[in-house]
């Protein structure tokens, strides 16, 4: 073969050798979360009181979080996607903000602004309402955060759906809204529930903001992750066994991405019409 | 009825235009690519605010800029029959059809959709995506769908664009017998004449924004106002010179390329065009003596030989590009290859005088 074959040159092995550094570096933490305690000794410790108080919390707040985004997120997307207007392009890069705003960063702003003190506390407070270390306020941290995710996401989504079948559905007699639930949804779909996974993924795993703007409190405000930070000093199996159970709900979430966006890129949504 | 009286800035130029379209007539509005015929569709229907005018239809305003009337599309309800369908592929065929029957009860629409269905010949594919099903069974879906939602008017964009050309005659002739059987004015546009002339009772060309021309396709052939109608209605257009004094009222004009073309038709002297339809030029062997009652002769060479059914589309190069449209056999006769020397020849009572191309033009 020599002289024919082309030999792998040092440049290759290089490319090679930095591929395999990466791989090892960002699966082995994962991996030993599962290697440092077995299957058994993960079920039993999911026993402890703490843990699954901070999972039903999780639960709870990022599914009511996720209905809010939802709710309120797709008619919003809708907007940026199908209308143009002036300064739409600023409005998006502002809804993006809280993407790049550090998440401790963000829980000092909810305070600032809904916290009792904050610009919107004395209204708040005067229509009875409290934010602030209960429950009601992590699911308003997670919104904050997670919401830009499904965002972003719906609206590459509904600007994938073309054009022509929203226009259809107006000329045989369906209204603007209408035509939102029954054509832009459907085909924007598969772009949506990417966005919702990886909304639920931020959402699931948030900790600076809440622990800011909620607080940590067992069975109240503590999420897992606030639970793992909390019991890794007193009960490092607990907080293993916290941590393997969001891995897996990750992974699984991700899983649900890929295969949503299956053929399609990486920064465009769902829903194209065949052509 | 259909009535319009519009204007809208597009991109490049304004869209003005006045048409009237009787029910169960049809208008075939032709130009090329970007002339502004698919916007003329989408402010007819709704989706697009024109800037000026007024459309209504059977007595009832659908817009007027001065009333500030604008009725959406819903309320309007066109039948659009997108270029490329717009069928909703997440759907089956009957719930395409089935989301414009909106004014039938819920459970009365399955029904009246398969029976639309069937009617369009489609019955077998009622619980097929789009996706799955043909171009031509795609355009019938589409009819259906449109006429299915008891249209005020039919709107068709190109509506044979999509399909291949062993089923567009087919496709057209039964295109025509729907939109005839629907009773309400049809509005179609179509970058090609022939097209045109089959669907449509009157066509308007449109240039630009404008429509520059309107008539049947006789009245078009015959008789183009200008190059670019004669061009699209098939017509070889050669520019020149109208030179001064060849009396008995014809014209001889000084072609661009060399040579001469003479005409029945007057014309003053200076720039102008001469038509000529592909059927109406023979072809003969170069050096062959001059017979025959025809006067124009141009020496050309042939380009390209193309069969089209029986006849064979034969493109020259005579200083400017010439068509010549023969039959088989004396392609055979001639052996007509690209390369071959021949000489184009043809009636100065088949060559009409039109506008140069540019004239009469800002």
């Amino acid at each position: 073969m020599r002289g024919r074959g082309r030999r792998v040159g040092w440049f290759g092995l290089v490319l090679g050798l930095a591929l395999a550094l990466c791989l090892v570096f960002l699966t082995l933490p994962i991996a030993a979360i599962f290697l440092e305690a077995g299957p058994a000794e993960l079920l039993s410790s999911l026993g402890s009181a703490q843990a699954l108080e901070a999972l039903w919390v999780s639960l709870l707040t990022t599914t009511i979080a996720l209905a809010v985004i939802l709710l309120v997120g797709t008619p919003a997307a809708y907007l940026l996607a199908t209308r143009s207007f002036r300064g739409r392009a600023a409005l998006v890069t502002l809804v993006e903000l809280p993407l790049v705003v550090p998440p401790a960063v963000a829980g000092i702003g909810l305070l600032a602004a809904f916290g009792p003190a904050g610009l919107l506390g004395g209204a708040i407070e005067g229509a009875g309402v409290r934010l602030v270390f209960v429950t009601a306020g992590v699911v308003v941290a997670l919104v904050f955060v997670a919401s830009p995710f499904y965002l972003r996401q719906a609206q590459a989504a509904f600007e994938a759906v073309d054009p022509t079948w929203t226009a259809a559905s107006r000329t045989l007699g369906a209204g603007e809204a209408r035509t939102f639930a029954r054509i832009a949804i459907p085909a924007a779909a598969p772009g949506l529930g990417a966005g919702a996974a990886l909304a639920w993924g931020r959402a699931l795993g948030e900790f600076g903001a809440t622990l800011i703007f909620a607080g940590s409190l067992q069975g109240v405000t503590q999420t897992a992750p606030l639970a793992i930070v909390a019991l890794f000093g007193t009960d490092f199996d607990a907080a293993l066994a916290l941590s393997a159970v969001l891995v897996a709900v990750a992974a699984a979430l991700l899983a649900t991405v890929k295969l949503l966006t299956r053929g399609r890129g990486p920064t465009e949504g769902a829903g194209l019409a065949p052509r | 009825m259909l009535r319009a009286e519009l204007a809208v800035a597009l991109r490049e130029f304004e869209l003005r235009v006045e048409l009237a379209v009787e029910s169960g007539r049809g208008l075939a509005v032709v130009g090329p690519s970007g002339a502004g015929k698919s916007s003329l569709l989408r402010v007819l229907a709704g989706l697009l605010r024109p800037d000026a005018g007024r459309i209504e239809c059977d007595g009832e305003s659908w817009f007027d800029a001065a009333a500030g009337t604008d009725l959406p599309p819903e309320r309007r309800r066109c039948g659009f029959v997108f270029q490329d369908y717009a069928l909703f592929g997440q759907m089956s065929a009957w719930r395409n059809v089935a989301y414009g029957l909106g004014h039938l009860r819920r459970r009365e629409r399955r029904g009246a959709a398969l029976e639309l269905l069937d009617r369009f010949g489609i019955a077998a594919l009622a619980e097929a995506r789009p996706a799955a099903i043909s171009g031509g069974e795609r355009q019938r879906l589409a009819l259906a769908r449109a006429l299915g939602s008891r249209p005020r008017a039919l709107l068709l964009d190109e509506p044979l664009a999509a399909l291949d050309a062993s089923t567009r005659g087919a496709a057209t002739r039964e295109l025509r017998r729907l939109t005839a059987a629907a009773g309400v004015p049809t509005v179609l546009v179509t970058h090609d004449f022939t097209e045109a002339s089959l669907l449509a009772e009157e066509i308007a060309v449109l240039e630009r924004g404008e429509i520059v021309q309107r008539g049947d396709a006789e009245t078009l052939a015959a008789r183009p106002v200008s190059a670019f109608v004669a061009d699209l209605t098939g017509a070889v257009v050669l520019t020149g010179r109208a030179l001064a004094g060849a009396g008995g009222g014809g014209t001889e004009v000084a072609l661009d390329g060399g040579g001469t073309a003479l005409t029945a038709e007057p014309a003053a002297p200076g720039p102008v065009a001469v038509g000529v339809h592909p059927w109406e030029i023979a072809l003969e062997p170069a050096g062959a003596a001059a017979h025959g009652s025809a006067r124009n002769r141009l020496a050309a060479t042939v380009t390209s030989v193309t069969a089209v059914g029986g006849r064979v589309r034969v493109a020259l190069d005579a200083g400017q590009p010439l068509v010549a449209e023969v039959t088989t056999a004396s392609r055979d006769e001639l052996g007509l290859r690209p390369g071959a020397e021949v000489v184009a020849v043809w009636k100065a009572s088949a060559t009409r005088v039109v506008p140069a191309p540019g004239a009469g033009l800002l």
